[in-house]
C-alpha cells in the first residue's frame, strides 16, 4: 500500500516535450485514471512511474520514497500491458509465478498465491494451457492475474481493455472495479476512452499535449470541467459548442451568434460581467437540451432546424442547426419528428458553460 | 489458386510446378543413381548399344567401399562435423548476443553499427582469405581444425548478428518490461524470457550457420593440406579427381553422403526453421 507522488515531472524524446510539468498526488488505495487523446503523455508519464522510461526531471515517489533511479524490479509494482505480455513460451500457472520466482519466494507460497488469484479471476481451470490457448478476455484475466500474485504497492495498467471487442471490454471494467474494491490497492490506470475513465477512476487526470488539465472525481469533470477541452473530452456523445458573442442589455446578458441569442442566467452572468463585450465559448451538453415546452422562458430557447436523426431506443439523439453552430441534442424517445423540421429547443440554464475564447478556460 | 479453364491450371500451375521441382530434384537424382551404377556403366560410351544412364539393373555399394577403404573419407566427415559444429556454436554465442544488443540496448550509433556488420558479411570470401591465411600463419594454426573453426565465424557471426537482430526486434518489447517489472534484471529478462522466445530464430540462425560451415571450400582449400585434415568438400575433391580423371562413382558417392547429415538437420527442425523465418511471438 502506497501514495504515489510526481512532482514537477518532465519527459523530452530528443526535442520533443512531451510530459510538462505534472504534478500529482495519488493517494493509498485510490483508483487514479489517466485520460486523454493519443500523444497526450498519459502512456509516458505511466512508464515513467514504472520505471520503463528515464525522468527528465522532476521527482517521482512511491510511499515517500524518491524512485526516479530504482530500476523497475525494486520499485514493487505490477503493470498489466495492452498486449497482455503474457510470456508466450510458459503455462499460465509459470507466467503467474516468474515474478515470485524472481524475488525467490519458496515454492508453497508460490502455489499458494497462484491459487488465491486464480480462484479471484476464476482462472483454475487455465492453469496449464499456453497464452496461445486462450481467448482475449482469458489473456486479459492471466495479464490481471500475474499483477495480482505479487502483491505489489501499486497496480500500473497501460489501456489493459482496448484490446477487448466492447461487450467484454464492458463486463471486463465491471470486473477490475469489483477486484480494486477487493484488493484495495493504489491504481493507475491509462485509456483514452473516457466511458472507462468515468465508470473506474475514483479520480480522473485529464492530459493534452503533455499538460495535465484538469484532476477531479467523475462527475467534477462532468459537472465543472475547467477548460473546453475537458469539457469536450468527458461525457458521451460530447458537448455542444457554439462561438458567440457576450453583449449587454435589457438588463441581462446574452450570448449571441448568427441565428441564436439566449440570455445568459445570472449566476454565470455574474462572474462573466467582466468579459461583456468579448467573443466567448457557449457549451451546453446534448442531455441539457430538451424540446421547449410552453412553460420555457424565451431567453432559455433557440430555434434549430433538425438535420440528422439517431434513434438509439432509450434517446432519440437530434443533430441539428442553428445559424451557423451545430447542437446535438438527447430528446425523450417518445418523440416524433422529421428531418429539416424546424424545432424549438429549451436549455437547462444551471447547466450552460461559458469559455474564454482565447484561453479556453471556463469562465 | 488459379481459377478458370483447366488449361489456365496446367499452363499457370502445373507445368512450371513440374518443371521447377524436376531443375530442383535433377541433380539429386542423377548424383544418388550415379553413386550406385558400377563403374563399367558410368564409363560406357554414350553411343553403346545398352546405353542407359538414368537406372542401372545392377546397383552397386563398390564406390562407398572405395571411399571408406580407400580414402579418408570417414575422417573428413568427422572432421567437417566437428569444425561445423564447434563454429556454429561459437558464432550462434556471439550471433545472439550481439543481435540482442543491437536491437534493444539503445545506445548510440546502434544502428550504424548493425549496418557494418552486415557489410563485413558482404566482403567476399576470396578476398578475405588472403589476409587471413597469413593470420592463420602468423598464429600457427595452419593444417589444424582450428584454422577453420576461428575463421568461419568471420562470415557466420555477421550472419546470424543480423537474423538474431531482426528476430529479436519482432518480439514485443513489452514481453522484456513485464519481466523487469516482475522482479528480473536486464540479463534475466533475456535468459527466461527473450531467448526462449527466441528458440526458432536461433535454430534457423543455427541450421544456416552449419550449412554454410559444412559446405564451406575455399577456406578449407586453402588452410588445411595434410589428407587426415580435410573437410568432405575438400577430401572429396582433391584426392578423387586426379590431374584429369574424375572418379565419379566415389565423387557423387561422397557428395551423398556428405548431404545426408545437412538434409537430417533441415528435416529435423524444418517447423521451427520455417516459423524462425516468417513468423513472430505474439505476446
Amino acid at each position: 500500500m502506497a501514495e504515489v507522488i510526481v512532482r514537477k515531472l518532465n519527459k523530452m524524446f530528443d526535442t520533443n516535450h512531451v510530459v510538462k510539468d505534472v504534478d500529482l498526488h495519488i493517494r493509498d488505495k485510490e483508483f487514479v485514471v489517466f485520460v486523454g487523446p493519443s500523444g497526450c503523455g498519459k502512456t509516458t508519464t505511466l512508464r515513467m512511474i514504472a520505471g520503463l522510461e528515464a525522468v527528465t526531471s522532476g521527482d517521482i515517489l512511491i510511499g515517500n520514497t524518491v524512485v526516479n533511479e530504482v530500476p523497475p524490479m525494486d520499485r514493487d509494482i505490477a503493470m498489466v500491458f495492452q498486449n497482455y505480455a503474457l510470456y508466450p513460451h510458459m503455462s499460465v500457472a509459470s507466467n503467474m509465478a516468474f515474478g515470485l520466482k524472481m524475488r525467490k519466494f519458496d515454492k508453497a507460497e508460490i502455489q499458494k498465491r497462484i491459487k488465491r488469484a486464480a480462484e479471484i479471476l476464476d482462472i483454475g481451470q487455465l492453469l496449464n494451457r499456453k497464452p496461445r490457448q486462450l481467448s482475449g478476455g482469458q489473456r486479459q484475466r492471466v495479464a490481471l492475474g500475474r499483477a495480482i500474485v505479487r502483491d505489489p504497492k501499486v497496480f500500473l495498467f497501460d489501456e489493459p481493455l482496448s484490446n477487448l471487442d466492447a461487450k467484454l471490454r464492458v463486463q471486463m471494467r465491471v470486473e477490475l472495479k469489483k477486484l480494486h474494491e477487493r484488493l484495495a490497492v493504489t491504481s493507475i490506470y491509462v485509456t483514452h476512452d473516457q466511458v472507462e475513465a468515468m465508470t473506474l477512476g475514483d479520480r480522473v487526470v485529464v492530459m493534452k499535449d503533455g499538460v495535465v488539465q484538469q484532476v477531479g472525481e467523475p462527475l467534477e469533470l462532468y459537472n465543472t470541467p475547467a477548460n473546453r477541452f475537458v469539457a469536450g473530452f468527458i461525457g458521451s456523445p460530447a458537448m455542444n459548442f457554439a462561438d458567440v458573442t457576450l453583449s449587454g442589455g435589457n438588463g441581462r446578458l446574452w450570448a449571441e451568434a448568427p441565428g441564436l441569442k439566449i440570455g445568459v442566467p445570472e449566476p454565470i452572468a455574474a462572474r462573466v460581467n467582466g468579459h461583456a463585450g468579448s467573443k466567448a465559448t457557449l457549451g451546453i451538453r446534448p442531455e441539457d437540451l430538451r424540446v421547449a415546452g410552453p412553460a420555457d422562458p424565451a431567453e432559455l430557447c433557440f430555434e434549430v432546424e433538425v438535420e440528422v436523426i439517431e434513434q438509439l431506443g432509450s434517446e432519440i439523439l437530434l443533430d441539428t442547426r442553428a445559424g451557423t453552430s451545430t447542437f446535438v441534442a438527447s430528446v425523450d424517445p417518445t418523440l416524433r419528428t422529421r428531418v429539416h423540421e424546424r424545432l424549438k429547443l429549451a436549455i437547462n440554464p444551471d447547466r450552460l458553460h461559458l469559455f474564454d475564447a482565447q484561453t479556453e478556460a471556463a469562465i | 489458386m488459379i481459377e478458370g479453364a483447366v488449361w489456365r491450371k496446367w499452363v499457370f500451375y502445373n507445368i512450371p510446378l513440374i518443371l521447377f521441382v524436376f531443375v530442383l530434384l535433377f541433380p539429386f537424382y542423377w548424383m544418388i543413381i550415379t553413386s550406385f551404377r558400377p563403374d563399367g556403366e558410368l564409363y560406357r560410351p554414350w553411343n553403346a548399344v545398352n546405353y542407359n544412364p538414368f537406372w542401372t539393373n545392377n546397383p552397386t555399394f563398390e564406390h562407398i567401399e572405395y571411399l571408406f577403404e580407400e580414402t579418408n573419407f570417414g575422417r573428413w566427415m568427422l572432421n567437417t562435423m566437428f569444425i561445423a559444429v564447434v563454429s556454429t556454436l561459437i558464432s550462434l554465442f556471439c550471433g545472439v548476443l550481439a543481435g540482442y544488443a543491437l536491437a534493444r540496448l539503445n545506445f548510440p550509433w546502434a544502428g550504424s553499427l548493425g549496418t557494418m556488420i552486415f557489410i563485413t558479411y558482404l566482403v567476399p570470401q576470396t578476398l578475405l582469405f588472403i589476409p587471413l591465411a597469413q593470420i592463420i600463419r602468423n598464429f600457427e594454426l595452419g593444417d589444424t581444425p582450428w584454422s577453420l573453426i576461428l575463421t568461419y565465424p568471420t562470415f557466420l557471426i555477421p550472419f546470424c548478428t543480423w537474423l538474431m537482430m531482426g528476430y529479436f526486434k519482432a518480439i514485443p518489447k513489452e514481453l522484456e518490461e513485464c519481466a523487469r517489472i516482475d522482479g528480473a534484471s536486464r540479463w534475466k529478462a533475456m535468459v527466461y524470457i527473450i531467448i526462449p522466445c527466441a528458440v526458432p530464430g536461433i535454430l534457423s540462425a543455427g541450421i544456416i550457420a552449419f550449412t554454410l560451415s559444412w559446405n564451406e571450400f575455399i577456406y578449407a582449400l586453402v588452410f588445411l593440406s595434410s589428407p587426415d585434415q580435410k573437410t568432405v568438400p575438400v577430401g572429396v575433391t582433391s584426392e578423387l579427381i586426379r590431374g584429369d580423371v574424375f572418379f565419379w562413382g566415389p565423387l557423387m558417392a561422397g557428395a551423398l553422403l556428405g548431404s545426408i547429415p545437412v538434409a537430417v538437420v533441415y528435416s529435423f527442425f524444418v517447423e521451427h526453421y520455417v516459423s524462425g523465418l516468417t513468423g513472430s511471438v505474439k505476446g
